[in-house]
């Protein structure tokens, strides 16, 4: 992960002040219920898409490290689990927030909640797989093997999980049947929803970047 | 042709290994039995079909687990280089896939029976039922089997095990407690045709996944 280039990181920035700032001011439709705390979805959906992003990330990452055997595509893979997972908590601390307030308790039985957490579980134990494993070379090769069988059926339960059962969030697509809010955010959200989201993707880039850069000092030190 | 043969020689080997050593098989039974029979004490009085079938297969995958947590580290690792050195590892790895069906199969038929005995017969499709159990059989062996070969090269392989393979089992435990629920609650097979195929579909994806992985895992 070379990226010499500076403007991305100016532009994550740029977004997510937008976002933070003129995401209070945006006009949002009146709904029931969730009232003013709609404007939560430009936070907590962008820290899902960010833990989306990175997730698929490492695993692409983890196929090349078993197409080469290059520590360096190892360290791309638990570097990105890492940010991911911090988007991860972030993401369901949010969402207990918001929960709370519009659905009178902080944690439901959901299907995306569900899916959530199972994905934390998942890539916690990845990080244990790895803590657990002596050798240097063994430990990215289990652990990439590991990544991998793990994110396709991850993707699957979170694919087939609203299927078995109704979810309180709005709907997506064609499963679902209680939608607490009518899909589509309003245009002016939209102008709001988006730069957010591709602002939280690039932050997620940064950090990740300087996670990388800190491993391999680290990993040089300890050699040295 | 070569594949085929060295699946029957490998599948073979792990029966006779199996019945040579009959205290596993034999502990795993009696793991069974005694964890049907704590929940039949625990539960007094009556239960409703749901936690029937919460209950039955949350025990199912306790002794899927156990059962073949054992696959990768039986044998001495000098057998393995043995074995590393005269087959290919997509035969190690369907042979053992294989091999824990038959024992899961075995084993869940077992239960089942074991657990109507004591907690009472609430299935209205049996055949039905029937399907789930094989295809979980399959399902679950194929996922564990994986989970064993990661967790052999770890140590704390027990816990490495359960904290490895139970988030991971989720949609395949999920899609067949639902097709079991459908088979206790009715006669009809119409509502769970969908789900037999998203299982058959689970099943695929994760042999090929273990197809495809296993030699990496098998080279060191």
């Amino acid at each position: 992960m070379v990226i010499k280039q500076y403007w991305w990181k100016a532009l994550s920035l740029v977004l997510l002040l937008y976002a933070v700032t003129y995401g209070f001011f945006v006009e949002i439709p009146q709904m029931p219920i969730i009232h003013q705390s709609m404007r939560n979805i430009f936070y907590h959906v962008g820290m899902w898409f960010g833990m989306f992003t990175m997730l698929i990330v490492s695993f692409i990452y983890s196929l090349k490290y078993l197409k080469g055997f290059d520590e360096k595509y190892d360290r791309v893979a638990i570097e990105a689990v890492n940010v991911a997972l911090m988007f991860g908590f972030l993401g369901i601390f949010t969402g207990m927030i918001w929960a709370n307030f519009t659905w009178g308790s902080p944690w439901v039985k959901d299907p995306k909640l569900n899916g959530a957490a199972v994905g934390l579980v998942i890539y916690l134990a990845y990080v244990i797989l790895r803590s657990s494993v002596e050798d240097r070379h063994k430990r990215a090769k289990v652990s990439a093997v590991y990544n991998i069988f793990a994110f396709v059926l991850w993707i699957i339960f979170v694919l087939i999980l609203p299927k078995l059962s109704s979810s309180l969030h709005p709907a997506t697509g064609n499963d679902s049947s209680t939608p607490v809010m009518p899909m589509g955010l309003s245009p002016s959200m939209r102008t709001v929803f988006y730069p957010a989201a591709i602002g939280w993707i690039l932050l997620g880039t940064w950090i990740l970047q300087i996670r990388i850069r800190m491993s391999k000092i680290k990993h040089k030190i300890e050699e040295y | 042709m070569l594949l085929r043969r060295e699946l029957t020689r490998l599948l073979l080997k792990e029966i006779k290994l199996e019945l040579k050593q009959r205290y596993v098989i034999n502990g795993i039974l009696l793991y069974l039995v005694s964890t049907v029979f704590v929940t039949y004490l625990a539960f007094t009085g009556t239960i409703t079909a749901e936690t029937w079938n919460s209950l039955f297969w949350i025990i199912l995958l306790f002794v899927a687990v156990n059962g073949i947590s054992k696959s990768f580290i039986q044998e001495s690792p000098g057998r393995h280089l043995y074995y590393y050195t005269i087959t290919s590892p997509q035969s190690v790895v369907l042979s053992k896939i294989l091999y824990n069906l038959l024992l899961m199969a075995i084993l869940s038929m077992l239960a089942l029976l074991f657990f109507v005995l004591l907690m009472g017969n609430m299935i209205q499709n049996p055949l039905l039922f029937i399907t789930a159990l094989l295809l979980g059989s399959l399902g679950l062996s194929s996922v564990l089997t994986m989970i064993a070969a990661i967790a052999s090269r770890a140590s704390n392989n027990f816990s490495l095990m359960a904290i490895l393979s139970f988030p991971i089992v989720l949609p395949l435990l999920m899609t067949l407690m639902k097709v079991s629920g459908s088979a206790l609650n009715s006669y009809s097979w119409a509502g769970s045709i969908p789900l037999i195929v998203i299982l058959l579909m689970i099943n695929v994806a994760v042999i090929l996944l273990a197809y495809l992985l296993f030699p990496y895992l098998w080279r060191d």
